[in-house]
Formats: C-alpha cells, sequence, structure tokens
C-alpha cells in the first residue's frame, strides 16, 4: 500500500457533471451562461450571468432544506462555480473549448514541444532558478513573471489565429498552442509562489 | 427537499417568522444577536450584559461561564479556561508552538486533539466551546421565548477545516443547528455594507482577541464577494498582552517561569489593563507583585509593532491575491476589540491612505452580521436581498512521492467547490491505498497542516496502473471538506476510513452527547419526535407550494396526483407519536419529490438565464430593478 503513483488526470468537466444526480444542467459551460461556444468571452457579460445562477443553485437558498438539499445545491454551486472559473481562465478556457468541439488535450502525456519553444521556456526557468542569487530579487523574479506573460499573450493569440482555421489543422495547431500556455502558466504560478515566498522571508 | 423560489419583495407571513440567531464566537468574548423588527441587535442577559467573556469555570459543583467565570480566573486557574478558541482543531504541539503562558494541564497528547485536565475530568476544547455556545442559547432563548430553529456562528476566515469542524462539533454538542459557519470578516462586511449600502472594494480588518483576519471583498447589490482572504489564527489582542507582560517582567527583573499560574494570570491581567488605558491616555501606571512602573504610549508602540507589521504584511499579499492596489480600496471597516488601539488605526491608515471606518461598534459588528444572514437563512427574508460568495483561505491538496504536495483546490477559490482527481495503483493486485490530505501553501508538507489520512479499501484486484480511483474533493459553503471516491473501470465505489488528524471522531462526540443529556428518558423522546414534526411540517409546506405554483407546468397530471397524494400521507403521519415513524415517511417523501426539485432547479437556472443579466453592466446603481424571478 502506497501513495497514489501516478496521476492520470486534472479535473474535468465530465467527472463534475457525474456528481450532479440527476440534475441536468445544461450541457455545456457555454449554454448555461448563455454565450456563443468560442474563445473570446465578455468578462463583464458572464460575470452578470454568474451572480444570477448563484442566486438560484447558492446552498444559501436551500437553508433549511434538509441534508438533501444542501447537498444538491453545493453541487450545482460547485459545478456553476468551475464554469464560471473556466470561462474566465485563458488556458482553461482554451483546452475547455477544444474539448467541447471534440479535440481534447492529453496535457498530461503528450509534452512533444517544438525547439524555439522549448528554448524559451528553459532560459525563463534558469533565470528563475537564479532569482534567489540576484542582488535584487524581488525585482528579478517581476521581470521572469513580465516575460512568461508576454509568451502566454503570444501562445493566446497563435491559439485563435489557428482555431479560427475550422480545420483540423487548424485544430492541432490549437492544440499546441494549448498545451504551450499550460506549461506557461505553470511557470508563472511557481514564479508567483517564490515571489510571495521572497515577501514572506 | 423542493427549491424554494421566494418572490422578490415578498415576506412570509409573521407568524410564521423563525428564530434564528447570529453568534460570534469569540476568542476573547462572545456574543448572540438577532433580528427584531427589522433591525438586528445582539441580546443582553438578565443582568443587561450584551458582551460574555469566552470563559468557561470547571467547577466541582457546578460550571459556570462568562463573567462569574472570569472572577475565578486568577484563583483557580486550572479549572477556569480562557481564550479556548485557540485550541480548537489543534494538536498539542501547535499550543506548545503559541508560545503563551498556559497555566492548563494538557492530558492524552497522543490523540492529536489535547484535552484539559480539570476537577470535572479532561475536557476537550470542543466541550469548552460548547459551554459558551450552550450559555448563549440559554440566553438567546429565553429573551426571544422559544426554541431556536438554528444559528450563524462565525469563524475566523482563515480557520483552516480542522478549526472549522471543531466549531461546528462544538455547536452540535450544544444541540444548535448550525445553518452556517460565516466568516467573520465577511458577517462585518454584510453589516457595515446593508446599513451604508456600500459598494465597490471593501478592505475589512479584524484584529480579535487571538486571531487576524484579513478580507477584501466586492460589494454589488447585495452580493457580497470575498476576492481574497487571509490572516494569522494564532495573532491577537493576548499577543500584545503577552508582550507587555514581557515588557514588566523584564522592567521587575523577575522571570516567567519563576511564577505560579496564579501570579501569571495577575500579570496577564494587569498588562491587559495597562493596553486598554493606553487607548485614551498617553502613559498609565502598572504594578506587580510589589514592583510599580509607568509605561508610556511610545513604549507599548514600540513593543506591539512587530505584531502589527505581521497583520500589514498579510493586508498586501491579499491585495495581491486579489490583484488589486492599496488605492483600489474604497473603504476599510475595523472589525475586533483590539483595533481599538490608536497604533493599529493609524498603521492601517498609513497602508491604505484612507481613514478606517470605526462608525459601527468593533465588538459588536460581527455578530450583527451573522444575526442578518440567519434571519436570511431562516427564511424570514426574501434571499434575494443578500448573497454571499465566499472563499477557501487555504489551499486543499494530496501527498504526492516525495513529501510534497500537490494543490487539488488553490486558495481563494470560491466555495463551494468540487474537484476531482484520478489516481492509479502502484503494485499488481493492490486492493487499498493511502491517501494523505493536506492544507497549506508550501511544497514541502511538512509546513503545512495534516488534515486527514484517508484509506481506500476494495479496490478490485487488477494489474498494476490499471485501476483508474477518481478521488474528489468538495469543499461546502461552510468552507468543510468532505472526500469521495470511485474505482472508474468497474464503478466500486472505494470506502473511506477517516482518521482526523486534529478532532473528535464521530464515537466520540456521539459519547459526549449521551453522556451531556441531562433530560429524562421521556424528554428526550419529546423533542425527537417535536424535531420529527417540525421537519415533516417543512417538507410538507414545500411541497404543498411547489405544487400549487409549479405543478401544472412542471408535472404530468399523474405525477400531480402522486405528489398530492404523498403530501396528503405526510400531513397524516405528522400527527403519530412515533417519531422513527415520522421520520421515516418524511424521508420516503422527500425522496418522491426529488424528480419534481431537480425540475424546478432548471427551472430557476432558465428563468435565471432568460432574465436581463444585462443591466449588471450597465452603469446603473439604482437598488431595486432586478427582473422578477
Amino acid at each position: 500500500m502506497n501513495v497514489a503513483a501516478a496521476k492520470v488526470l486534472m479535473s474535468d468537466h465530465a467527472s463534475l457533471q457525474g456528481l450532479l444526480e440527476g440534475v441536468d444542467l445544461r450541457a455545456s459551460y457555454f449554454e448555461l451562461f448563455g454565450i456563443e461556444a468560442g474563445y473570446d468571452v465578455d468578462l463583464n457579460a458572464i460575470q452578470g450571468r454568474y451572480l444570477d445562477l448563484q442566486r438560484v443553485v447558492h446552498p444559501d437558498r436551500f437553508a433549511g432544506m434538509g441534508e438533501r438539499g444542501q447537498r444538491m445545491a453545493v453541487q450545482c454551486a460547485a459545478f456553476v462555480n468551475e464554469a464560471y472559473d473556466t470561462l474566465r481562465s485563458p488556458l482553461k478556457r482554451a483546452l475547455y473549448l477544444l474539448e467541447y468541439s471534440g479535440h481534447p488535450v492529453d496535457i498530461e502525456t503528450n509534452t512533444v514541444m517544438d525547439a524555439g519553444f522549448l528554448m524559451e521556456q528553459m532560459s525563463l526557468r534558469e533565470d528563475l532558478g537564479d532569482v534567489r542569487e540576484s542582488s535584487d530579487s524581488e525585482a528579478a523574479v517581476a521581470e521572469v513573471v513580465e516575460r512568461a506573460e508576454a509568451l502566454m499573450s503570444n501562445m493566446q493569440q497563435g491559439f485563435v489565429s489557428a482555431w479560427q482555421e475550422q480545420t483540423e489543422g487548424g485544430y492541432k495547431k490549437a492544440a499546441d498552442f494549448a498545451r504551450k500556455m499550460h506549461f506557461v502558466e505553470k511557470l508563472i504560478s511557481e514564479a508567483e509562489q517564490l515571489e510571495e515566498e521572497l515577501l514572506d522571508d | 427537499m423542493l427549491l424554494q423560489i421566494s418572490e422578490p419583495g415578498q415576506s412570509p407571513d409573521p407568524h410564521q417568522r423563525k428564530l434564528a440567531v447570529g453568534i460570534d464566537l469569540g476568542t476573547t468574548n462572545s456574543l448572540v444577536a438577532t433580528v427584531r423588527s427589522g433591525s438586528a441587535e445582539t441580546l443582553p442577559d438578565a443582568g443587561g450584559e450584551h458582551i460574555l467573556p469566552s470563559v468557561v469555570h470547571y467547577g466541582a459543583e457546578c460550571t459556570m461561564t462568562g463573567v462569574e467565570a472570569r472572577r475565578l480566573a486568577a484563583e483557580d486557574p486550572l479549572n477556569t479556561i480562557i481564550s479556548v478558541k485557540r485550541f480548537m482543531g489543534r494538536g498539542v504541539d501547535d499550543i506548545r508552538a503559541l508560545g503563551d503562558v498556559l497555566p492548563y494541564r494538557f492530558t492524552r497528547a497522543d490523540q492529536g486533539m489535547p484535552f484539559i485536565e480539570t476537577v470535572q475530568g479532561e475536557k476537550s476544547p470542543v466541550q469548552v466551546s460548547a459551554e459558551i455556545l450552550k450559555s448563549l442559547r440559554r440566553r438567546a432563548e429565553e429573551s426571544l421565548g422559544g426554541d431556536l430553529l438554528g444559528a450563524v456562528i462565525t469563524v475566523p476566515a482563515y480557520f483552516d477545516d480542522a478549526q472549522r469542524q471543531a466549531t461546528k462539533d462544538a455547536a452540535r454538542l450544544a444541540g444548535l443547528e448550525v445553518l452556517r459557519l460565516l466568516n467573520e470578516p465577511t458577517a462585518a462586511a454584510v453589516a457595515y455594507g446593508l446599513d451604508q449600502q456600500g459598494e465597490g472594494i471593501i478592505a475589512v480588518y479584524d484584529l480579535g482577541g487571538g486571531t487576524f483576519d484579513i478580507s477584501i471583498l466586492r460589494l454589488h447589490r447585495g452580493v457580497f464577494e470575498v476576492l481574497a482572504t487571509g490572516g494569522d489564527t494564532a495573532l491577537g489582542g493576548d499577543d500584545f498582552d503577552q508582550v507587555v507582560a514581557g515588557w514588566i517582567l523584564e522592567q521587575a527583573g523577575m522571570e516567567m517561569s519563576a511564577l505560579t499560574p496564579e501570579q501569571q494570570r495577575k500579570l496577564l491581567d494587569s498588562a491587559c489593563a495597562a493596553k486598554e488605558s493606553l487607548t485614551d491616555a498617553d502613559s498609565t501606571e502598572v504594578s506587580f507583585e510589589g514592583w510599580v512602573g509607568t509605561i508610556g504610549r511610545e513604549t507599548f508602540d514600540a513593543l506591539v509593532d512587530p505584531l502589527i507589521d505581521r497583520t500589514l504584511k498579510s493586508v498586501k499579499k491579499s491585495l495581491r491575491d486579489a490583484k488589486l492596489k492599496a488605492a483600489d480600496v474604497q473603504e476599510v471597516v475595523m472589525v475586533g476589540g483590539s483595533t481599538r488601539v490608536p497604533r493599529v488605526r493609524e498603521r492601517v491608515a498609513e497602508l491604505i491612505g484612507k481613514q478606517p471606518m470605526t462608525g459601527i461598534d468593533p465588538d459588536r459588528v460581527v455578530a450583527v452580521g451573522a444575526a442578518l444572514q440567519a434571519d436570511v437563512l431562516a427564511g424570514n427574508k426574501p434571499a434575494d436581498d443578500l448573497l454571499l460568495l465566499d472563499v477557501i483561505p487555504l489551499s486543499l491538496g494530496l501527498e504526492t512521492m516525495g513529501g510534497l504536495m500537490e494543490k487539488v483546490i488553490h486558495r481563494n477559490t470560491t466555495i463551494p467547490v468540487a474537484r476531482a482527481q484520478e489516481f492509479t495503483t502502484f503494485k499488481d493486485g493492490q486492493t487499498a491505498m493511502a491517501i494523505h490530505v493536506l492544507q497549506g501553501e508550501r511544497e514541502v508538507i511538512d509546513v503545512n497542516r495534516s488534515l486527514a489520512r484517508f484509506v481506500l479499501n476494495g479496490i478490485p484486484p487488477m494489474p498494476a496502473g490499471m485501476a483508474r480511483i477518481r478521488v474528489t474533493f468538495q469543499v461546502d459553503a461552510d468552507g468543510l471538506l468532505s472526500v469521495s471516491a470511485t474505482e472508474q473501470s468497474t464503478g466500486v465505489a472505494a470506502s473511506i476510513e477517516i482518521k482526523p488528524s486534529y478532532g473528535l471522531s464521530e464515537g466520540q462526540i456521539t459519547d459526549m452527547l449521551q453522556s451531556s443529556y441531562t433530560h429524562a428518558q421521556e424528554d428526550r423522546e419529546a423533542r425527537k419526535l417535536l424535531e420529527a414534526r417540525v421537519e415533516a411540517e417543512r417538507i410538507f409546506e414545500a411541497l404543498e407550494s411547489a405544487l400549487r405554483k409549479d405543478g401544472d407546468i412542471l408535472l404530468s397530471k399523474e405525477e400531480q396526483v402522486h405528489l398530492a397524494g404523498e403530501a396528503r400521507r405526510l400531513a397524516e403521519a405528522t400527527k403519530s407519536t412515533d417519531s422513527a415513524f415520522v421520520v421515516k415517511v418524511t424521508e420516503e417523501v422527500a425522496k418522491a419529490s426529488e424528480v419534481f426539485a431537480a425540475r424546478r432547479m432548471n427551472e430557476g437556472i432558465r428563468a435565471a438565464l432568460s432574465g436581463q443579466a444585462v443591466e449588471y453592466f450597465e452603469p446603473d446603481n439604482s437598488q431595486n430593478d432586478r427582473p422578477e424571478e
């Protein structure tokens, strides 16, 4: 008996839907939020929808409705939160859109990247590793974050134009960009964690 | 269980008003509040006192709480438990790490949760807290003249899962139905926001007796959305007393270790008195065991500055998490008695660049906010007026290979939330798997808090790597975690054994509940029957009203007839004097109406979708123009 050896995949849409025990919430996050399936999302608009939805499903609307009522509301509200979280995040939205359109991305196992991207990644990672030795650590880490965010924004643009091709080749390219976004996002979150640790010290 | 869609602006009949209270279960002081004739007020005891000191005295003859108990603190420190909130959901090692002078004798350290040795035997922090809650419950029931439907109990936003669970267990021991655990800063924001019709970004700085919390919220038309929260569950006014006590000893040339528990208590009392007089005076006299001296504001400020620094660091971190700058904050609300210290107000104003709001009594604001939410949750007020969207304060994750923590749910994620993770087996034919659940921010597990260890049993034997075990973390609106697991390829639900790292087991709670019943057997039966009937009536009313409103639209003729029959059957069962029978029929009818409830939920969502959500992003600040549902 040992701590779980390998992780297969992260949380996904299907698993949460499975939790909803007979409540058939709208089939997709896009429908739930009443928007067209696509990468461009009006963040102000979905915020309004989000509050409307929470007013209906939040467990506080089921107080005193017993354990069963609470359970159902918790699951529905969690589903709405997950949908909102996905639609707001550039990376999660990209992955979800690909899955929704029948081109799921296998983030964990498919790790082949082009050489140019790998070089850029490595250089960023090296700089991140050197941050603590830098004379001004806080400025050094902020610079890494800035560069990674610029890279992220490039990847997003790449994703959008590949997606717009609406061809099998285009979807494949879009999936590649999404995988790259995943790596950059991971790097950004590590850099932010380090930034925080520097503040704490 | 039926979705209650209340019409906006339409309150239930006055005779149906349910008694619900808000309880601020504080480290130093506790309060209970309720909404009466439209406004929230704290309830006084028979002697007119609103504040109940969070002190419990276990005497040979009886148990006392509040002022009476506190009077005995110096005389009988071993049996008088002060600031027990600091021990909730904590292990003995954590308590030692608080670094305080504690006169208590802790026993059974091996069990994770410490027990305190008293003349009435060993008492867990949960039991001590339950005494405080019982006392507040009695006060509320006497002054409101009836049994309480339930209570909203506040906890520091930064409380972890173990501390929240311990608080909920204490309520259970006190016989209180918890309508919701509410974060203290969110409660304060509710009291403030509803009072001032606030809009925009608010920071709530809450420095209590033993805990510090900071929350950054966005207020928009009755929705209180917590953007980030942070703090320190072991930092508060008590620490101010400790540093002043340290200074007194230094001046007097004495050693803490040489003092008796009685002297230690007296020392802390004089330190606290000095702190309080320095709120208005520039200097004050202190005396201890023959030594007499003077402490000035400047000396005091220098002593507490390092503690205030720690709070300001949390404020900056939370602003960062919310992706905001100090200048974005419209108002700072000050909560907790320790915000009376002038140096605290000065330093907060300096950081945010605004004078903090101190208009509402910082001691009462949390209880008032909790009472306002309790009123909504009890169904006395249309729920549309108020919606609280809170977050989890600390990340939740699992131990992976190499003693590292993998985060499954990140801090400041809006709750409720559910996330799943899949695992596979490591060896051929493996049928069990150990999972270690952690809470905290660092990568290395040692610095994070161990919440529980789970063993998943009943995995069907198969070759290594073939099993697909999906572990689902779910955090409810109280911020409490539950975990479930299924093997995906076979659909077998793996059973879970939970061993909370710092808490009471279900068995311990049941034992405590049983031994605490002083009622005679009949009393217990009568209470059970009463509770069963209340629940049955609630389901009956909900079903009837749902059938009236939506029966024609959402149900076939056949379904309507069937559910109407079920409702009648329930009404009939309610007349029975057999509580088990009433519970059984209630369960059956609730189950039969589940499909209807699900359809109503979807209908609610459909209505929300077709409502003109457009008005949310128009610059329109009027309050009462939300579309009718």
